[in-house]
């Protein structure tokens, strides 16, 4: 039932609304909205209820076990919740004086720190508000990293095939033109294809490492030296940051540009989609472009960059610094990890992967690059399972869900057919691993016995299988049901 | 160990099963040598207890000052269940619903989200939100590029009375995209710009024109003429709103004979804290015409295998992970949890209660204009009809009457002379619901005595 | 397996051609390429009188999962556009050789039919 169908006219949350008389006569009517918003009109109480219901609705990672590979759903610690919506952050205005937003620019200074160190980088901006703005600002300061050494030429960004769709998306959206580096079937980035492909045209190379097939990319110092000495720069796409964090940094592996993703490695919640926080760093050279605003401390005070100290940056990318508070639950959960903390989020996170995988193996599933060592996720293949048992990657994620776990990412990376990317994070005891385990064993198990039991899945949630096809064809994207009146 | 759960037998159990000595022999395929060392930059961890001491002293950093401040970011009140409900974990810690029939919840509400946000734009669709405003504005822009076929120049007339950082923001984001922004001067008298300004720079080919309502002085635009105007000439029109405001004012949907083609704006207005800037979220509305030119996700209605109502992501098909590099869009992120506080925020206030608190933020206003403005050296700027924000010129400069102001812990309004040099010193100021008479007669004394 | 009517011309990129007689040609997609991308849901057809090149990217065709492109196989001008599909997507899945065409062109250079693949060519490519 929709919030719009408790709707009674006359019913409202008077206690909300102030209890000032006003009117807005003094406005001609010409202005004025003729028919009130078909809004509805409900009780607090409909309201609270109609939304805690709704709410039961979700997995979350409060609730289930969440292995989606690529978005590192970690555990988000309730107390960087509860600091970070303290009323001394909630009520300060985005434009308070800087002398009144001392405690406030502290942290933000410490956190563009605390990056820099655990990334290998020489500095940091916050102002990118998801990853795929991150990216968009770090390929904008490679492009005027070149513009402002008069190297117009160089128009193209390399993208290996394995990589996200943001990638190739956001070099669009920056002017570029996008060529594809092939992947190796070990997971490796084709070196060779790389040579061919570089030269006086290329801008860059976006690389995600580990790479999205769950591997590191060993031969990283070779391909830093391929793209540097053609005169292009290396960005890191810092989603899978959570593999490496505090063992290997990206600046030593000679990346120039690098975005992290807060609400992954950081543990800042995904919210059902967001708000997330794309920090960028650089190296020494792009420092002159990071994106608006940064925070300096000068003495004991802290404060804003801007236009003024900064004429080169590629500008603002948000109407005032980003999402702060986001950037206040990163924070606060870096201080509560501390040093040790950080590298053992990697350890942990990897060897939940390399266990997750050496049980998967031992149950007979089919790995996708069997023989290396996983990063902090892995890929089962289940193309065996599709071509005998008819029963495919998605049915086997639809049936999961049935038996409590949250369905690991499908279909990503496209290079992999039928495939399951499984990230189990650090936060997850061993227990959860096995019980995930025993729940897909038990899905080929149905699946040998009675296919149609698997692809009918799933059962037990608030709706079965959705017809995506009707959602397209027939566009419904918004109530227009009875008119309130 | 923070947050992590192993016991020291079960990673002696697990290591065995992978056939590893030990937790660093899992990170052998890196090249040694390029392991890191200690992190100098970053501290030893902190208990709770200590992180807790710590954010309450910065907290207490920040004085509680009475907030006369708008310019984009506004006080409002906000229902305590809003936040109390956000915050459940099974919203808070739930990813982009990817499995659909595993969260019904967050596509239900983004559902619900759209069809509020299209009741108050008068729009047809709405997508399920951007960053914040001003890269609404930005997507608004570039969607209006794709959309207008008939027009050949990419380029759009820009009012400076849009909000400064807005086309800031709007410039950096479609500069990759050979897109001209040409910006149309305000009447110094009205502080609007008038249907001859935009004609002044039109020329031939104008891709689309931008309308902010009300305008970042805080002033109502002639938006019907002018989206008109527009369309006569094969021009889209996008419009800004504060969402507040359209409890009373005008729906971008029913400006002019036809209404606006993108509707857009911040939502922080309606439920989100301002919380020193974010996060916030923009809402981005559009014709039906336009909605494959929409970036970002979109939540439809459909039925399950049963025949059963329910909510799935659609129109993925122009989105970054399908498209790749032809998206219309990088964005795959966006702001769905501020999203769920200004669903719920809507629901409880419902349009009666957004029109009073959009009606008493317009009447403060027009108290604190009345009382500002018969002090000796303070005087309105402009002669027009206004919402909730107005400019005041001051006979000292600005930025000291502010600072002066903020000593006495009142935020006295955004100081405009650096956006608006020809302003002379002159403030933007706002007074929303919250305020109260004596907190503007407070003001109004405070300022009496600065500009003394 | 997907049936490819021995009257028309095909490319690599799974577009068929028939030709018309009289200068002209009609343009569809495959049935193998309809079976790829499964059911569609939309389709985006050329302007009528775009003038359009070999090669470019003149269509789009989406499904739930996938959008592709749909290239001019041969240079010249829009004549027509199959406006049904605008509704219904769903007849370039009953009917992709047939009903489902997308767009007839009135071409500049008809040697440039000669080159595109046949029925037999068309065949052995989509088999490997």
């Amino acid at each position: 039932m929709l919030i719009f169908e408790h709707s009674k006219t006359g019913r409202n949350g008077a206690p909300q609304s102030p209890k000032q008389k006003a009117n807005v006569d003094d406005i001609p009517a010409s202005f004025l909205r003729k028919d009130r918003a078909a809004l509805p009109e409900v009780s607090e109480m409909q309201a609270v209820r109609h939304y805690t219901q709704l709410s039961q609705k979700n997995f979350s990672i409060d609730t289930h076990f969440y292995p989606l590979g690529s978005c590192t759903m970690k555990y988000n610690p309730r107390a960087c919740n509860t600091l970070a919506m303290l009323p001394g952050f909630l009520s300060r205005h985005p434009m308070a004086p800087e002398a009144q937003s001392q405690g406030f620019l502290a942290c933000m200074y410490e956190l563009q720190s605390m990056l820099s160190d655990v990334t290998g980088m020489a500095a940091f901006s916050l102002a990118p508000m998801a990853g795929a703005q991150g990216e968009f600002a770090g390929v904008a300061m490679i492009e005027a990293y070149h513009k402002s050494r008069g190297d117009d030429g160089r128009k193209e960004i390399l993208v290996p095939s394995a990589a996200h769709g943001t990638n190739p998306a956001t070099a669009t959206m920056c002017g570029f033109s996008v060529r594809e580096i092939p992947t190796l079937d070990n997971g490796d980035v084709d070196l060779e294809a790389l040579k061919v492909a570089v030269g006086p045209e290329t801008a860059g190379l976006m690389l995600t490492n580990p790479s999205t097939l769950g591997v590191f990319e060993r031969q990283i110092e070779t391909i830093a030296k391929v793209v540097h000495e053609a005169g292009g720069l290396l960005y890191y796409d810092g989603a899978n940051l959570n593999a490496i964090l505090g063992k290997i940094r990206p600046g030593d592996m000679g990346f120039d540009v690098i975005h992290s993703n807060l609400h992954k490695t950081f543990s800042t919640p995904h919210g059902g989609g967001g708000p997330g926080a794309g920090a960028v760093g650089v190296a020494e050279r792009l420092k002159p472009f990071l994106p608006l605003p940064v925070v300096t401390k000068e003495g004991e005070n802290y404060r804003w960059l801007t236009e003024k100290d900064l004429p080169q940056s590629i500008g603002r990318l948000s109407a005032f610094m980003g999402n702060a508070g986001v950037l206040l639950r990163a924070y606060i959960y870096m201080r509560m990890l501390g040093r040790e903390g950080m590298v053992r989020v990697a350890e942990f996170a990897t060897l939940n992967a390399n266990y997750m995988m050496a049980e998967a193996k031992r149950r007979g599933f089919e790995l996708a690059i069997p023989d290396r060592r996983a990063s902090h996720e892995f890929i089962i293949t289940l193309k065996n399972e599709a071509r005998d048992l008819h029963v495919t990657a998605m049915d086997f994620a639809k049936r999961l869900l049935d038996l409590g776990y949250h369905a690991p990412t499908t279909y990503f990376p496209l290079l992999v057919p039928e495939c399951l990317l499984i990230e189990p994070t650090e936060t997850e005891a061993k227990e959860a691993l096995d019980g995930f385990m025993d729940a897909m064993q038990q899905i080929r198990e149905e699946a040998e016995a009675d296919p149609d039991l698997v692809k009918g899945a799933p059962y037990t949630l608030p709706v079965k299988r959705l017809d995506e096809v009707r959602a397209a064809r027939q566009l419904d994207l918004a109530w227009k049901g009875n008119e309130v009146e | 160990m923070p947050f992590i759960p192993h016991t020291e037998q079960e990673i002696a159990e697990m290591l065995q099963a992978i056939g590893a000595d030990d937790i660093s022999a899992l990170f052998e395929e890196i090249p040694s040598h390029l392991l890191a060392n200690e992190l100098t930059g970053v501290p030893e961890g902190m208990t709770e207890m200590e992180i807790s001491r710590l954010m309450h002293a910065r907290a207490a950093q920040h004085p509680q000052s009475v907030c006369f401040l708008g310019a984009g970011a506004y006080e409002h009140h906000i229902p305590a269940a809003v936040w109390e409900i956000t915050t459940r974990g099974e919203y808070y810690s739930a990813y982009t619903p990817y499995q659909a029939e595993a969260s019904q919840g967050t596509l239900q509400l983004v559902y619900e989200f759209q069809s509020m946000m299209t009741a108050l734009t008068g729009m047809d669709v709405s997508n399920a939100s951007m960053y914040d405003g001003a890269t609404a504005l930005a997507e608004a822009v570039l969607m209006a590029v794709r959309g207008n076929r008939k027009s050949k120049s990419r380029k759009i007339l820009m009012p400076t009375t849009v909000h400064p950082t807005y086309r800031k923001t709007t410039r950096t984001i479609v500069q990759g995209q050979h897109i001209e922004l040409c910006e149309v001067d305000y009447d110094p008298a009205t502080g609007v710009t008038s249907l001859e300004a935009f004609k002044e720079k039109a020329g031939d080919d104008i891709t689309a024109i931008v309308i902010q309502q009300p305008n970042f002085f805080g002033n109502l635009e002639a938006v019907d003429e002018i989206t008109d105007w527009a369309h006569e000439n094969n021009i889209l029109v996008i419009a800004v709103a504060n969402p507040l405001s359209l409890a009373i004012l005008e729906a971008p949907g029913n400006w002019g004979s036809a209404g606006v083609d993108i509707a857009c704006g911040d939502g922080q207005p309606l439920g989100a804290p301002m919380s020193a800037g974010g996060p916030y979220y923009g809402y981005l509305c559009c014709t039906q015409t336009l909605v494959r030119q929409m970036p970002g996700r979109i939540v439809g209605r459909t039925l399950d295998q049963d025949d059963k109502e329910g909510f799935v992501l659609t129109l993925q098909a122009r989105e970054q992970h399908i498209r790749r590099s032809k998206a219309t869009s990088n964005i795959c992120t966006n702001q769905g949890l501020v999203v769920t506080a200004s669903t719920i925020h809507m629901s409880i206030l419902g349009a009666s209660g957004l029109e009073k608190a959009a009606a008493a933020c317009h009447a403060n206003t027009m108290a604190l204009v009345k009382q500002l403005s018969q002090i000796e050296g303070v005087d309105c700027a402009f002669e027009s009809n206004y919402f909730h924000e107005a400019v005041l010129k001051i006979n000292k400069p600005a930025v000291e009457v502010l600072v002066a102001l903020a000593e006495k812990n009142i935020l006295g309004g955004y100081d405009l002379s650096e956006a608006y040099p020809e302003l002379g010193s002159a403030i933007l100021v706002c007074a929303t619901e919250m305020r109260t008479d004596e907190e503007i007669s407070a003001y109004a004394n405070a300022l009496a005595e600065v500009c003394a | 397996m997907s049936d490819v009517p021995s009257e028309l011309r095909y490319t690599a990129s799974h577009e068929w051609i028939r030709d018309e007689g009289d200068g002209t040609v009609t343009i569809g997609i495959t049935d193998h390429a309809q079976e790829l991308l499964g059911d569609l849901v939309f389709v985006e057809l050329p302007e009528v009188g775009a003038d359009l090149t070999a090669g470019d990217a003149c269509c789009v065709v989406e499904s739930v999962k996938a959008a592709s492109d749909v290239y001019a196989p041969l240079t010249g001008e829009v004549l027509e556009v199959n406006e049904m599909l605008a509704e219904s997507p769903e007849i370039i899945n009953d009917s992709a050789f047939d009903d489902g065409w997308l767009f007839k062109m009135q071409l500049s250079a008809e040697v440039e039919l000669e080159e595109l693949m046949d029925a037999d060519e068309y065949e052995k490519e989509i088999e490997d």
